[in-house]
């Protein structure tokens, strides 16, 4: 049941939002460099630090199916990774936004976090068209979770790195969150808190949703299956990216080898 | 410091605030078009499920036929 | 298929095994040591790999001399191209490195066998590294006559613990990267893809180092940070494959 809680989660998501973008714009001082500019601030680099956080726990997620093999622990991790990719969308969007009005470019190089959410969103942009490219289930999950494992380990390295390579540039003006005065910081703990409840109420409302579909479909293959009068006949496998949403052994049998051959490189798996 | 200001004058309001105001929609729009697509695939999955209840009644009362023609032919 | 000309690797273990009889099982490095015999014998064989990935390394020069309109290059930008050139080289070589395996059913053999999983990641990884030295005794002095403007000599000490910790990571990162996409559809694509972005902490590491070594006048040494850099995450990278590969071997 992947819906219980999710009522709780929506709300606690408005209410922290509708205080975030107050206290952003009633609340917080106008800071002296950047001026109104840096407002962005509050959105940017709380979608920036969830984002990382949600590619990490994709990672341990994907640990937790390595070692037991559930498959309800790829489908979590399946949807963390594929929401944070989003939110890291979201991150270098509003950053080159941030950049655009700061330095004129609408793309800086100087600025470590925005160039870490570059390669990082390019190894993640794989995930998917890695799923894809896999037919059997059991085996996609497996190869998803090696390399959500893999690339949750990358991710702070990458960042390490790449501010090790920029450090002696220019000083960081548009990521500092250190130093903040104490209204600024409230601001900011207050719209990471609402970022990251935003984060968790999209994810369950995919866990959700996606559960409810594919419960949809087994009960499909089950009415088509007694329909024929024989286990196993009737109804067509679709290749999908998505990981299996139910444990195993609900979904029903599997028609013999009767994968939907889809053609070209991977396009968003039919779900 | 003052490097720093020299570097990064604040623009004034007018000017800034057309940036902000686009990371704000960036997000809201983002955030609206997720919900949008949730509701298109809802909207699929609940045509889905009425399509199978459809189903259930077609071969409910095909059962029933079956039974009532038995009962009539023995 | 005679047991001569058997190239699977379950039978270059028990080759291996039959000519130094063990107790039980066999060893890990008995395991690695056959299978690594077996991978370079057949890349002698076949040349598949090794030849390919120098050819390209050189038309790579080429390519940049015509691109950048230059005759000679030096520090930073001299740095950049003698990476990227290694690095896409590379991925020439993690693409062949399990298709063999892949298609012929090795990784069946292999898994029927008694042995420590974990050796064909060490095997494929020091294949792999062998390649990697051989292009790089070939595209190294290539670079320098064609494109480097200041003389290599002094900057050899340098530039050779550079490749060899950077040369580490690639192989590491190959292995793994080349173990994944084997079994995909598009496997020609998305090892490249899965790898470019994991490479780029050892470009950073490689090329930062390199850049002072390849100045004319004063040849700086490379910095420390950046080697230890490279060792770091060569190191975590190497913990990482070694607990993930056997996911992969599976099946």
């Amino acid at each position: 049941m992947y819906g219980k809680g999710l009522r709780a989660l929506s709300i606690s998501t408005v209410v922290a939002m509708t205080a975030a973008l107050t206290l952003v714009f009633f609340y917080a001082p106008l800071e002296a460099e950047q001026g109104f500019l840096q407002k962005i601030f509050y959105v940017h680099v709380p979608l920036a630090i969830v984002s990382l956080c949600g590619f990490v726990l994709g990672g341990l997620l994907a640990i937790a199916h390595l070692r037991t093999r559930d498959p309800r622990w790829d489908f979590r991790s399946y949807v963390a990774i594929h929401m944070s990719l989003i939110f890291g969308l979201a991150t270098l969007i509003t950053g080159s936004i941030w950049a655009k009005g700061s330095w004129g470019h609408w793309w800086v190089w100087d600025e470590p976090t925005l160039v870490s959410f570059l390669i990082v969103f390019l190894l993640y942009a794989t995930y998917q068209p890695l799923r894809f490219a896999i037919e059997d289930p059991e085996r996609q999950a497996r190869y998803a979770s090696v390399f959500a494992v893999t690339a949750g380990a990358f991710v702070p390295l990458n960042f390490i790195a790449v501010r090790m390579s920029t450090a002696f540039l220019h000083p960081r003006v548009l990521g500092s969150t250190s130093n903040l005065p104490g209204p600024m910081a409230l601001t900011f703990l207050i719209s990471l808190i609402a970022i990251a409840l935003l984060y968790a109420t999209l994810c369950k409302y995919e866990l959700t949703a996606k559960h409810t579909r594919a419960q949809v479909r087994a009960l499909r293959r089950r009415l088509a299956g007694e329909e024929s009068g024989r286990a196993g006949e009737g109804g067509r496998t679709s290749r999908s990216a998505a990981p299996s949403a139910l444990p195993a052994g609900s979904v029903g049998p599997r028609p013999a080898g009767q994968a939907a051959r889809t053609a070209g490189y991977p396009i968003k798996g039919h779900t | 410091m003052s490097a720093l200001l020299a570097e990064t004058p604040a623009l004034p309001l007018h000017e800034a605030g057309k940036y902000v105001a686009a990371a704000y929609i960036v997000l809201l729009a983002m955030i609206l078009v997720y919900v949008a697509i949730m509701a298109i695939r809802m909207s699929r999955t609940e045509r889905e499920l009425g399509e199978l209840l459809a189903e259930l009644d077609r071969e409910e009362g095909a059962q029933a036929a079956r039974t009532g023609e038995q009962g009539a032919g023995s | 298929m005679s047991a001569a000309t058997d190239t699977s690797p379950a039978s270059a273990v028990a080759r291996d095994a039959g000519a130094h009889p063990r107790r039980e099982g066999t060893g890990l490095w008995t395991t690695v040591r056959a299978l690594l015999r077996k991978e370079l014998l057949v890349e002698l064989r076949t040349l598949e790999s090794v030849p390919g990935m120098s050819l390209f390394a050189l038309s790579t020069f080429v390519v940049f001399h015509f691109a950048l309109n230059r005759g000679s290059v030096e520090g930073d930008l001299a740095a950049g191209i003698l990476w990227v050139t290694l690095l896409f080289a590379a991925i020439l070589g993690v693409n062949r490195l399990f298709v063999a395996d892949a298609e012929q059913g090795g990784f069946d053999g292999f898994l029927l066998a008694p042995v420590d999983r974990s050796a064909m990641l060490f095997a494929k990884a020091l294949t792999l590294l062998a390649y990697l030295v051989v292009l790089e005794l070939i595209a190294v002095p290539a670079f320098s006559i064609l494109l480097l403007g200041p003389p290599i000599g002094p900057a050899l000490g340098g530039l050779v613990a550079t490749l060899a910790l950077a040369d580490i990571g690639v192989a590491v990162i190959g292995t793994l990267v080349g173990a994944l996409a084997v079994q995909t559809r598009a496997r020609d694509l998305l090892g490249p893809l899965l790898a470019l972005p994991l490479f780029v902490p050892i470009v950073i590491g490689a090329a930062r180092a390199t850049e002072p070594l390849l100045v004319g006048a004063h040849t700086g040494t490379p910095g420390a940070r950046w080697l230890a850099t490279l060792g770091v995450y060569d190191l975590l990278f190497g913990l990482i494959a070694y607990a993930l590969f056997d996911f992969l071997l599976e099946d």
